[in-house]
């Protein structure tokens, strides 16, 4: 097997996540041409080995080259990346599920290169071959998982790759498109002999056919051969048994018996449906669905991802509401489930909706509780539950733990902890080894047949659904056929339930196209699949290319228009805030409420109390009559300031004796506490001046006037000095947030893989994602323009231009900022929360919002001195309140200007090409 | 029955956040550095304010009064040229530029009342205002030490400051702090709880079991409050009556009562909004645009009587307004019962409405989710 023109080899290669070992001394030769297949359970390296050798993660240990590259030149994966193509492990995993099917094909398109003249008849050639064509203008969210994969795999043909890497590529899809996958892998192979395909997969029957299989276990390599030799080694009929037998731990492993089901004529009645029908809008889920259940029976219900199972099952335990039609469970009716109904069925969601945080007998006594079980019997069944799923020895450990078997098996002894009579059971097996199955499927035959438990199990394993007393297959939403598997494979004179289920698709599928007249093409027909493309791929620069970053950023662009939460806070988001900062910030306090203590009641008391509440700032209440209700009056917050005059104001006044008013003032808001003594001391100043110059009062001439000029906002009135403060706040924030979020998501989502694989370069990624967030930005700062002159009364007094290009160049530092932050965070919800602190933050405390920088000391100083808010502050404030102009601007543009290079260098440098 | 499938599955979120550190982690920091900080980091209004002087008489009067403009007030003065001072102003280099006229020092001995000028950058309106009182009395005490004048003003005006005698901004900002902490960890925690349900799946599986939508709110509002409430207590007593060492003139036991009025209204709204969002991300975007201005507008950061009276009337329906109000009557003024219980029957009244519309989504949302 080792040779010179290996395509793929291997040397020692191990790899660690966190101290989890998952690949040991992996040692692989792979030649070219070849099919070769990667067998094992989940969890025992597949997906990582794949990823490494389609360069989507970083090599740790040992030496890997892939067709002629050493993965660990980054310069040598860029001409490899052109070379090769990856499609990742879950349906449409690498898609963008609101781009159409022809603008995901195009997105690839763009990425390697492709001409415009010849890009659009190989996108047709490609769609047509896999039968898209007439769905290139559907969103890639609504087309089933047969065709997401197919689309998946036009994506990755798009650049006549030399290898092709498929991970587990026909997971949970319907035998039929299955079929029609591999026949399209035949014929491309067929046209292009050298093309190198690597796939893992779960279907022992589709590795039969690979020329070369890869056994893998634990991370280690159990053995690589052909499958004939496989089987002969480990003397087995079929690859599945052959699998089980490669396994270190086999010797215990006793195949799985099928016990029949004693026929009971009178037997009653556990589910009904009729005509069963449920409708999202104008789509149909599920069509006129028909099924009888007897109590005690096994009953399959088979399809592929998306054909409607699950909903069928939803509207079984009621949890979702029939549009037309009836169940009924037990003899009642099923969506008016009862709490008595509800403790005679059991049910298992696709998830394993086990709770997380809960250790296993946690979640076993959490959900024994809530079916009204308590103290003994409630300990009692517990026990039962893990002698009979072998839960014993992990009882206090956390679900999450566990492998995904046991998890299973804890998933089941969750739903029976209440000994129900019926088990709706959706998917339980998906994901899981033959092996963990075969436990799993003894429980259940047990479970039926010993207990009488009727099971109601959705899963799209044919071998599984050969070990159902009756099965329905469903597709589209319709149910072709129910009945025991026997009777339906000899219905169609197949040899196989698959070619049973294959046949009655076709069947179906024909239906349909006579009824609705279409002209779709159909699989049979025969294809051209092209030879490879007339462009010269290896002549696109490698460095930097406008077409990958237009492609990038016509991507994002759709994206964001077509989500309409993240498009409603990009252009509302600032402007709601902006109302709310404008009203919230505002330091301008009228209205004060205050009451007087007169203990003079002379005119002139009068006179002076008058001086108060003839102001804007203050609001006269009730007099007050004693002290004590002056202090429950300020106690119960109604007054803000109470006035004591005391007896004999006037009468001391004009004798020239020293009199004293006493004012009190609520201090429990200190701002406003300050904001009283200002006004009553001014207030006081006045009425002083005025008796003065009324009845010749002395001693209050100065001996110099000091005439404070207020500039800028001779009212000194808030709302012109916060607002243009505030609009840099905001284009800071939701700019910087917006585009953190828009790379966060790629990474939640999966399709940073794209980035990864593609010859795509990190600058190009960063400027696509970024710059429609720009263009977001300014269209911000233009609605927050006109609300400021229009709606805030806040005129322009300088250079609009200036102001233009400041904010222009702040939106690019803002975006960029997000860029930075995106390299930090792994979810969406940090990136969200730690751009908002990170941005916020310095940008009201330090750029001199509301303290100027130059009063800052320390850090806080010195951050606001490189903080770029600070330099649009002082242009904004410039230009709406000081007349700035473009040349005075200079000083504040040119910090702004050179710190965008900085921060996208840094940028670049933080953002990883691999993951690690 | 009922009463245990609440308790239950509140314990199970109780049991879910001890299990989760970073949550934990924030929670302590929210109520202890953040309270702390924002007690201790507020300036004073008037700190190193930047000043300029325009000294075109250059005699001993004039470097007296640039003497006084002293710290921690003001920055040391810097001399300005006139022809500069337009430029330093528009800049943002200083808030003010004291302008002292030639002759100045001659005009005031010869009793001619000479004018001096003081420019000030009125859009710094944290500096503005108050400090143009500092520089105009601290000038009139050294104009009246140099001429050796005393006079004496007719009539005084004694004032006092109560509850909070020196005006002292860090009582206001460490309780201020507290209170939006309360708020914001109760929406979030809730919110975040629903989320979380709704990302696993396990919402469809409660809703199969014998369980109503009602028990299944009522529990992550019982005992996410109650995470807060403990947490907002203990803050209470440790950090702002211990560590900063602030008065509290009024029963900590009212002020606790209320924020259980309060939390049983935040933590229905935070159902509420996650109601709504299908995953955390759009939560995280609907709370931002929900909580700013539920912070910034309820009387927390400005007074409530600056603000347009429409604002003020939509922001009585929103519970932080009433619970700021409670915490500062009850805590700096020390009022009781008989002054507080129109707060507490708004709380009571906003609690109840918030819950039951919550809950009316909460079905409707889990109608959907299913």
């Amino acid at each position: 097997m080792m040779n010179t023109t290996a395509v793929i080899q291997a040397a020692a290669v191990c790899h660690c996540y966190g101290a989890t070992q998952i690949l040991t001394d992996i040692e692989l030769a792979i030649p070219a041409g070849v099919t070769v297949g990667l067998i094992g359970p989940d969890g025992v390296g597949k997906s990582t080995l794949l990823s490494l050798i389609a360069g989507a993660r970083k090599l740790q240990q040992g030496q890997l080259t892939v067709l002629q590259e050493d993965v660990r030149s980054s310069r040598a994966r860029t001409r490899l990346y052109h070379r090769i193509a990856y499609m990742p492990q879950g349906l449409g995993k690498n898609l963008y599920p609101t781009l159409s099917v022809y603008e995901n094909v195009e997105f690839f398109a763009d990425l390697f290169g492709l001409s415009k003249h010849i890009r659009k008849p190989r996108i047709m050639q490609l769609l047509q071959a896999t039968g898209l064509a007439v769905f290139a203008d559907r969103p890639a969210a609504k087309l089933s998982g047969g065709m997401k994969q197919k689309l998946g795999l036009c994506c990755a043909l798009i650049h006549d790759p030399d290898c092709l890497i498929l991970d587990e590529p026909t997971t949970g899809i319907d035998p039929l498109s299955r079929r029609q996958f591999w026949q399209l892998i035949a014929r491309i192979k067929a046209q292009q002999p050298a093309m190198t395909v690597v796939v893992a997969t779960a279907y022992m029957e589709e590795a039969a056919v690979f020329d070369w299989l890869i056994a893998m276990h634990d991370g280690r390599i159990l053995t690589q051969c052909s499958p004939a030799e496989l089987l002969q080694q480990t003397q087995s009929e079929h690859l599945e048994q052959a699998f089980v037998r490669l396994l270190p731990d086999h010797a215990d492993y006793q195949p799985f018996v099928l016990t029949p089901r004693e026929h009971d004529s009178a037997a009653t009645v556990a589910i009904e449906a009729r005509h069963l029908t449920m409708k999202f809008g104008d789509f149909t889920a599920v069509k006129d669905v028909n099924l009888t259940v007897y109590k005690g029976e096994i009953f399959g219900f088979l399809g592929s991802n998306g054909c409607g199972k699950t909903t069928t099952m939803k509207m079984l335990t009621g949890l979702l509401q029939a549009s037309a039609g009836e169940a009924f469970l037990f003899g009642a009716p099923a969506e008016k489930s009862s709490v008595a109904m509800r403790k005679r069925v059991g049910y298992m969601t696709q998830q394993f909706s086990l709770f997380g945080e809960l250790t296993v007998t946690q979640n076993l006594a959490l959900h024994g509780r809530l079916f009204g079980l308590h103290g003994a019997e409630l300990k009692a069944r517990i026990n039962t539950m893990a002698e009979q799923f072998a839960l014993g020895e992990v009882l206090d450990e956390l679900p999450d733990s566990l492998p995904l078997g046991e998890r299973q098996r804890l998933s089941l002894a969750v739903a029976m902890i209440h000994q129900p009579e019926l088990l709706i059971l959706d998917e339980p097996t998906s994901g899981v080894d033959p092996i963990a199955r075969d436990i799993f499927w003894r429980i259940m035959m047990q479970l039926a047949r010993e207990q009488q438990v009727t099971i109601f199990i959705s899963t799209h394993f044919m071998n599984e659904a050969e070990r159902c007393d009756r099965i329905s297959l469903m597709h589209a939403g319709e149910v072709l056929v129910s009945d025991t598997p026997a009777a339906i494979t000899a219905s169609k004179q197949a040899d196989s339930l698959d070619d049973a289920f294959v046949a009655y698709l076709q069947d179906a599928i024909a239906a349909q196209q006579r009824t609705t007249g279409a002209t779709q093409p159909s699989q049979a027909a025969e294809l051209e699949v092209s030879t490879r493309p007339t462009s010269n791929t290896a002549k696109q620069p490698l460095i930097f290319s406008w077409q990958r970053l237009w492609s990038y950023l016509r991507r994002e662009s759709i994206e964001l228009i077509r989500d309409p939460i993240r498009l409603v806070m990009a252009t509302l988001g600032s402007v709601i805030l902006m109302a709310v900062l404008g009203y919230g910030l505002n330091m301008d306090i009228e209205d004060l409420s205050f009451a007087v203590l007169d203990q003079d009641q002379t005119s002139l008391s009068r006179d002076y109390v008058a001086s108060l509440s003839g102001s804007r700032y203050f609001d006269e209440r009730p007099p007050l009559s004693s002290y004590t209700e002056l202090d429950a009056r300020m106690r119960s917050g109604e007054l803000s300031l109470a006035l004591e005059i005391p007896a004999g104001f006037a009468r001391d006044l004009h004798r020239g004796q020293g009199v004293e008013i006493g004012a009190w003032i609520d201090g429990s808001l200190p701002m406003r506490g300050e904001n009283v003594q200002g006004y009553v001391q001014g207030i006081h100043a006045h009425w002083l001046q005025e008796q003065a110059r009324l009845q010749g009062l002395d001693g209050l001439q100065g001996l110099a006037q000091i005439e404070s000029r207020f500039r800028y906002n001779p009212d000194v009135k808030s709302l012109p000095a916060m607002m243009p403060a505030v609009i840099p706040l905001l284009l800071l924030m939701f700019p910087a947030i917006l585009t953190s979020l828009a790379v966060v998501r790629e990474k939640e989502l999966g399709s940073m893989l794209n980035f990864y694989v593609t010859p795509t370069t990190k600058l190009e990624f960063l400027l696509g994602k970024q710059l429609p967030y720009v263009a977001i930005g300014m269209l911000n700062f233009v609605i927050l323009m006109v609300l400021a002159v229009y709606l805030f009364d806040v005129p322009i007094t300088g250079s609009l231009t200036a102001l233009t290009l400041a904010s222009l160049l702040y939106v690019i530092i803002a975006t960029t900022f997000g860029l930075i932050m995106s390299a930090f965070v792994k979810s969406q919800i940090a990136a969200l929360f730690g751009t908002t602190l990170a941005t916020i933050l310095p940008a009201a405390q330090f750029s001199g919002l509301i303290t100027p920088v130059p009063s800052l000391e320390g850090g806080a100083r010195w951050l606001g001195e490189v903080f770029p808010t600070t330099y649009h502050i002082i242009v904004t404030r410039g230009v709406f309140s000081k007349g700035l102009s473009l040349a005075d601007a200079g000083s504040a543009l040119w910090p702004l200007a050179v710190s965008i290079p900085i921060l996208l260098g840094i940028g670049v440098w933080l953002l990883n090409k691999q993951e690690r | 029955m009922q009463m245990k499938n609440i308790l239950h599955l509140g314990l199970k979120e109780l049991r879910a956040i001890a299990r989760d550190p970073i949550l934990l982690l924030i929670i302590v920091m929210a109520f202890t550095l953040s309270v702390y900080t924002a007690a201790s980091a507020m300036p004073e209004t008037l700190h190193n304010t930047p000043i300029g002087v325009i000294d075109d008489d250059r005699s001993q009067l004039s470097s007296r009064i640039v003497q006084v403009f002293d710290e921690p007030y003001f920055m040391p003065p810097e001399a300005v040229d006139s022809h500069q001072a337009d430029r330093l102003m528009d800049e943002g280099r200083f808030t003010f530029i004291v302008h002292i006229p030639s002759g100045f020092q001659r005009d005031v001995l010869a009793g001619n009342q000479p004018a001096l000028q003081v420019l000030v950058d009125a859009t710094r309106m944290s500096q503005a205002f108050t400090g143009n009182g500092y520089i105009q009395a601290m000038i009139q005490q050294e104009l009246q030490d140099f001429a050796q004048t005393d006079t004496q003003v007719p009539v005084q005006l004694s004032m006092r400051s109560r509850f909070n005698p020196e005006l002292n901004r860090s009582w206001f900002s460490a309780i201020n702090e507290v209170i939006s902490q309360i708020t914001m960890l109760s929406i979030i925690l809730t919110g975040a709880a629903l989320l979380r349900e709704r990302e696993h799946g396990t919402v469809e599986h409660l809703l199969v079991m014998p369980i109503t939508p009602f028990e299944i709110m009522a529990a992550k509002v019982w005992s996410m409050a109650l995470i807060v409430l403990v947490a907002a207590s203990l803050s209470l007593l440790v950090v702002v009556e211990g560590a900063l060492q602030i008065p509290l003139a009024g029963s900590v036991s009212w002020f606790i009562i209320a924020m259980a009025f309060h939390l049983f209204a935040t933590t229905s709204l935070g159902i509420f909004l996650a109601s709504f969002a299908r995953t955390m991300p759009q939560f995280g975007l609907l709370l931002i645009l929900v909580i700013l201005p539920m912070q910034i507008l309820s009387g927390g950061m400005t007074p409530r009587e600056s603000m347009p009276q429409v604002i003020s009337w939509i922001m009585s329906a929103a519970p932080t307004t009433h619970f700021i109000e409670l915490g500062q009557a009850i805590l700096f003024r020390g009022a009781g019962f008989a002054h507080i219980w129109p707060q507490l029957v708004a709380l009571i009244v906003i609690g109840l409405a918030f819950f039951m519309i919550a809950l009316a989504r909460f079905r409707k949302a889990l109608a959907s989710m299913a």
